[in-house]
């Protein structure tokens, strides 16, 4: 075997990118994928970018699935490093997703609720059958689904005010003059987190990461005993006061999913007995997302309700430090950069205590005879 | 011997902002730098921006550089203490394209010198910034999991914890058996991890005439070792801080005294050692030393090598 080399240079990085281009294209007989077509026809891949990339632009998320050859952490991480580049003009007002023009919003705690059951456009009660027919080419147009024979409530109320005149629910506080919210993509994590900072890092978390930390609490790692109070998806207006006008004006639109997660509460000596929630938003269509959001939420919620705290799940410096999935994945495969330095430090203590170890036996031997 | 090369103008990232990071951006990092040197060794909490390489592969090192860095800096960029590893490569070259900058080997020449898990061996000088990528600048992060903790261990001057991790290495090994991020003291008042530098290195930190910066994109720190620091590898009285010794020498350059690298040759056990400073050895051979391998594949490719671009 002949030592290979493992300094690389230039050319090594040069034509490594041009293979991987080669590789992102595949096999040039098959038509190119347009960024349109990811856009449109991979928009729940498009959604997670958007969503974990803190960025919304439907088209920058299309080119980074496609950049990224579909690898979807390698997308966020695309987005995400241009987006810090973007300069800031200031906060949106907060959302209003009461007012969204629903698409779909279902309760599991109520069999009907004000606004109604909205099943909308769902896997849910699908079966997954692989559908063959996809693969055949030249596919037909599907059938327009049927439209409403009402229009829905506008604005469509939301699980808290089904439990409004009995204080079931934990009030959501709205302050008048609420704090510039803390954002971490301009400030370093701190502890404890306030619900602004866990919210965000939980909103651009790893989807897998918070599905399975919901799922372990869900099993009784830090168990919150959820209940799905709402779920609900579609458009709401983006407003937005610009110093030079002094009054809102709408600025755009965001396709967003929101969950309310809802555990029962024993009470204490001060709090009566109540409802309290777990909260989720994403950008786009993250039903998994969100849910999983809501319930990390509430579980990381426990000293405020007192509950005694063992599980990952409730460990907000282990939940929150370790969802960012562009940290988590430079991080792990930073452990491909040469680290020969270190292990010729290590290899030479090894050595040394391998060498003492022999030189005690045989001396032990020696005693012993 | 390599000459600075022409910095390359207008290449695709040039549509971003000097240096890639905007002006705001780079004013907050050099206010975090100016805090650090004041405090030398504490760990500055700071907005860590995303950086277009992957977190773990130098974005506080990165970060550093783009703040401090001017069309008029002479940059030098190391990996393992090479300049071709390919980590290397890629930084230096993504300063040449966004920071118009001159790049160099030459340890002597550069005036900003980022690197990753090495000091050059050549002393450095007043004016020169050593600028460490640093994957966790927490030195206490392996016995206490817990950034709440540590900090107020920190804050308590409260390393006990530290010692009692160094006697149970001397109980169990004999010698403090830390070997690479091997914690020193600085100013003595704040324990800092070097980065994971092989403690060969970490006497270099000490009264250094150039200016050292630590940047840890991912964990959002910035911490610093002003120039003519005290910084103190711990040890005890009975068991003093010692560095690596080699029984062999640099196969190319025949060096006694430097870093070397294990190169494994065949799987036959055959191996030879080489500078791990690239430049460190390079040099030495320009200037006549020869070592027992002088003459082999690697020595030549180093010497055909064409400068970096």
């Amino acid at each position: 075997m002949a030592y290979v080399s493992v300094k690389g240079g230039e050319k090594a990085i040069t034509h490594a990118h041009q293979w991987l281009a080669e590789d992102r294209r595949g096999d040039q007989s098959v038509t190119e994928l347009e960024v349109a077509q990811v856009r449109e026809q991979l928009s729940l891949a498009v959604d997670r970018v958007m969503s974990e990339g803190s960025c919304y632009d439907r088209d920058l998320a299309a080119l980074a699935v496609k950049q990224a050859r579909g690898d979807l952490p390698e997308a966020i991480f695309l987005l995400r490093a241009y987006r810090t580049t973007l300069p800031r003009f200031g906060a949106s007002l907060p959302v209003e997703t009461e007012a969204m023009a629903v698409r779909r919003r279902v309760s599991a705690a109520f069999k009907d609720i004000p606004g109604g059951q909205v099943l909308g456009p769902t896997f849910d009660y699908t079966h997954r059958l692989l559908d063959f027919a996809q693969a055949a080419e030249g596919g037909v147009a599907p059938e327009p689904a049927p439209q409403a024979e009402e229009p829905q409530a506008y604005p469509m109320p939301n699980i808290a005010s089904v439990f409004r005149h009995e204080d079931l629910l934990e009030h959501d506080v709205r302050a008048d003059e609420a704090p510039e919210p803390y954002d971490l993509t301009r400030r370093p994590m701190k502890f404890p987190a306030d619900r602004d900072q866990r919210l965000q890092a939980l909103a651009r978390g790893d989807e897998g990461f918070l599905l399975s930390l919901a799922y372990s609490s869900q099993r009784g790692w830090g168990s919150t005993h959820p209940l799905c109070g709402e779920i609900r998806m579609g458009e709401v207006a983006v407003e937005f006061v610009p110093d030079e006008l002094g009054f809102a004006i709408e600025i755009g639109e965001v396709t967003l999913t929101e969950c309310t997660m809802l555990s029962g509460f024993a009470g204490s000596a001060e709090r009566p007995p109540q409802y309290t929630r777990g909260y989720g938003l994403t950008f786009g269509h993250c039903e998994r997302k969100a849910m999983s959001m809501a319930i990390v939420d509430r579980a990381l919620r426990h000293r405020e309700v007192g509950e005694q705290a063992d599980a990952p799940v409730q460990d907000e410096e282990f939940v929150l430090y370790h969802s960012d999935n562009v940290e988590a994945s430079g991080f792990v495969q930073h452990l491909k950069l040469p680290h020969y330095v270190d292990f010729q430090a290590d290899l030479q203590l090894i050595r040394r205590l391998r060498k003492e170890h022999f030189e005690r036996r045989a001396a032990l031997k020696e005693a012993a005879e | 011997m390599s000459t600075p090369v022409p910095a390359r103008a207008n290449a695709p990232e040039r549509y971003y902002n000097y240096a890639y990071l905007d002006e705001q951006t780079k004013r907050m990092i050099r206010r975090s730098i100016l805090k650090a040197l004041a405090i030398p060794g504490y760990q500055v909490p700071f907005g860590s921006r995303e950086m277009p390489v992957p977190y773990g592969w130098g974005t506080g090192g990165i970060q550093l550089t783009a703040a401090i860095i001017g069309p008029d800096d002479v940059y030098k960029c190391i990996d393992q203490g090479a300049d071709d590893t390919t980590n290397a490569v890629s930084i230096r070259r993504f300063f040449a394209n966004v920071a118009d900058v001159a790049t160099t080997e030459d340890t002597g020449e550069a005036t900003i010198i980022q690197t990753r898990h090495r000091i050059p061996e050549k002393p450095l000088k007043e004016g020169q910034v050593l600028v460490y990528q640093v994957p966790q600048p927490e030195p206490l992060r392996g016995l206490e999991a817990r950034e709440t903790e540590t900090r107020a261990m920190h804050a308590y001057e409260e390393y006990g914890l530290q010692y009692v991790s160094l006697y149970e290495n001397v109980s169990a090994y004999g010698r403090i058996a830390a070997t690479a991020g091997y914690p020193v003291m600085v100013e003595e008042r704040y324990l800092m991890s070097p980065s994971p530098i092989p403690k060969f290195d970490n006497p270099k930190m000490a009264q250094n005439e150039a200016v050292m910066l630590f940047g840890a994109g991912r964990e959002k720190r910035i911490y610093a070792v002003p120039p003519f620091t005290r910084v103190r590898s711990l040890d005890f009285e009975d068991y003093p801080f010692e560095t690596q010794t080699w029984e062999e020498t640099c196969a190319l350059c025949g060096a006694k005294d430097s870093y070397l690298d294990e190169v494994i040759l065949d799987d036959a056990g055959d191996k030879m050692f080489v500078c791990s400073d690239s430049h460190h050895c390079a040099e030495r051979r320009a200037s006549g030393h020869v070592g027992p391998m002088a003459g082999h594949t690697l020595d030549q490719d180093a010497a055909l090598k064409e400068p970096a671009q």
